[in-house]
């Protein structure tokens, strides 16, 4: 950071502050109340997955891939296991496809609630936090059911799926869907309703379609900046093109907007949930593939829909059990790279807004 | 007028405890009040793993294969075994689970041939030591033995 101004002043914010959501810092250079540059020190949860990949089988590394971004680790284990697969060559079959996508949703409407509670508590509504844990639950105790963990869940394994559904799964999620709908028209009206929720996220943190183009946002956040950019409908993977479903979109790119976007989007994955489980098909969970997983030399991408924008996964394989080279795009550690732009100008007050908004998780930023 | 009443008959909290109280019926409820109440794991749950014998005969399931300890992405799994010169076999010794670095994610069992070993819904697995949780074969066999608190 260059010399400072006489009315120039630096604040530290976090690793401790609980409103980063995690060990994240960041370093604000502020004119009065005012931003006028940050500086994020990241990595202090830095695991070197993707080191521990090069030294880890790739049925192996699956689990390993849940602790990235624990908020959603399905969404983590299916680009893991898809990345496999579009390298073996293999597809998963019809019924562990749905049961894929099924799964993944749930995770979306978890990932999303706790954002909204967390997101809500930053702001000062504390309410909201225990409404949308106590949903998540229900969510929770899906997983739990189905493959014995709840977060770190492990649930889906290279080819398919390990556990076969349980008896009650279906009147569960569907039981879960019915349930939730009214709930999130109760947040609506508990948030939106509000007066003071409104003023105080309208035109906080706003950045446009171009900038979060040029920064390689994803997700909700570009979503409410007016692009409907969703890799579900861009280029559809474990049958996605069989489920009718929007893409919610927002103009102005503000935090509100953002809120709306998510809002509207656990009530399509909801759409989703609903038609995956009324036809999953029937026929075994895992598709016929070498019990030791040894794809050929060669290199594959794949990039999906994670609830925070697109989680890539990038596998060079040289034709060994273990992986080559791993990357992972994470979505959060994309997205924050725009916290700088959100936030200069902005009060200091807002810099929490903006941080919770972006929906970053720390173990995804620092891998 | 209206506006007035409102106010003065505090119609708006009214309404903000009604929708606090609606949030109370008992079926809303998820918390759990542990250790008075026990907690309803599921089925499948992953928790403290078991080295399974034969109910009859007491004697282990285990074949000494040591899939488990191949397949274990930490390595946690030692499995030690002599070769019987009678009936060709390995008879196993001594095995060795460190519970201290496993993430439970359920590869050990899936790789058992013989559903010898096994991740069951016991989740009382705290221990005073780092040694206590390197659980040998008759800690696998018996299971964890939780602290009995008196009422």
């Amino acid at each position: 950071m260059t010399a400072l101004d006489s009315n120039e002043m630096v604040l530290n914010m976090g690793p401790q502050h609980p409103s980063t959501h995690g060990v994240l810092r960041i370093v604000l250079k502020l004119d009065g109340e005012r931003v006028t540059n940050t500086d994020c020190i990241i990595g202090y949860l830095h695991r070197g997955v993707e080191k521990i990949a090069e030294n880890r089988t790739y049925v192996q590394f699956a689990p390993y891939v849940d602790r990235m971004d624990y908020l959603a680790a399905v969404s983590n284990g299916l680009g893991y296991c898809l990345a496999v697969e579009k390298l073996m060559n293999a597809v998963a079959t019809p019924r562990a496809q749905a049961v894929r996508v099924i799964l993944t949703e749930l995770n979306r409407i978890a990932s999303h609630l706790l954002w909204l509670g967390t997101h809500a508590l930053d702001i000062g509504a504390i309410t909201p936090l225990f409404y949308t844990l106590r949903e998540r639950e229900g969510v929770l105790k899906i997983f739990e059911n189905y493959c014995g963990a709840r977060l770190t869940t492990h649930a889906f394994r290279i080819g398919g799926l390990q556990y076969e559904l349980y008896d009650d799964f279906e009147k569960e999620v569907e039981t879960f869907c019915r349930q939730f709908l009214p709930k999130v028209d109760e947040y609506e009206e508990l948030l939106s309703g509000n007066r003071i929720w409104r003023e105080r996220l309208r035109g906080v943190g706003i950045i446009d379609a171009e900038t979060c183009k040029r920064y390689g946002v994803t997700g909700p956040v570009l979503r409410a900046a007016g692009v409907a950019w969703d890799l579900r409908k861009a280029q559809p993977y474990s049958g996605y093109e069989q489920y009718e479903f929007d893409v919610p979109t927002r103009t102005s790119g503000d935090t509100l907007d953002r809120y709306f976007v998510r809002l509207d989007e656990m009530r399509q994955s909801v759409r989703i949930i609903r038609q995956a489980v009324a036809n999953i098909p029937a026929g075994p969970i895992m598709a016929k593939i070498a019990k030791v997983v040894k794809p050929a030399v060669g290199e594959a991408y794949v990039s999906i829909e994670a609830p925070k924008g697109e989680l890539g996964y990038f596998i060079v394989s040289d034709g060994t059990t273990h992986p080559y080279r791993l990357r992972v795009r994470p979505p959060s550690f994309v997205n924050l790279q725009a916290l700088g732009h959100m936030a200069r100008g902005a009060l200091v007050a807002d810099v929490v807004a903006i941080i919770g908004t972006i929906d970053i998780v720390l173990g995804e930023v620092d891998r | 007028m209206r506006k007035f009443l409102r106010r003065f008959l505090l119609l708006d909290l009214l309404e903000g405890l009604w929708v606090t109280f609606r949030h109370q019926s008992p079926s809303q409820i998820e918390t759990e009040q542990y250790p008075s109440e026990r907690p309803a794991v599921s089925e499948r749950y992953r928790g403290a793993p078991r080295l399974n014998v034969h109910p009859a005969t007491q004697e282990t399931l285990c074949i000494s294969c040591n899939l488990c300890a191949v397949a274990c992405p930490e390595n946690l799994i030692v499995v030690g075994s002599v070769r019987n010169p009678e009936t060709k076999r390995k008879d196993l010794v001594t095995f060795t689970y460190d519970l201290s670095r496993c993430m439970f994610c359920g590869l050990c069992e899936d790789a058992c041939p013989v559903d010898a070993l096994e991740l069951t819904q016991d989740f009382e697995i705290a221990s005073y030591t780092r040694e206590g949780l390197i659980w040998d074969r008759q800690a696998l066999e018996e299971g964890p033995r939780p602290t009995q608190y008196r009422q």
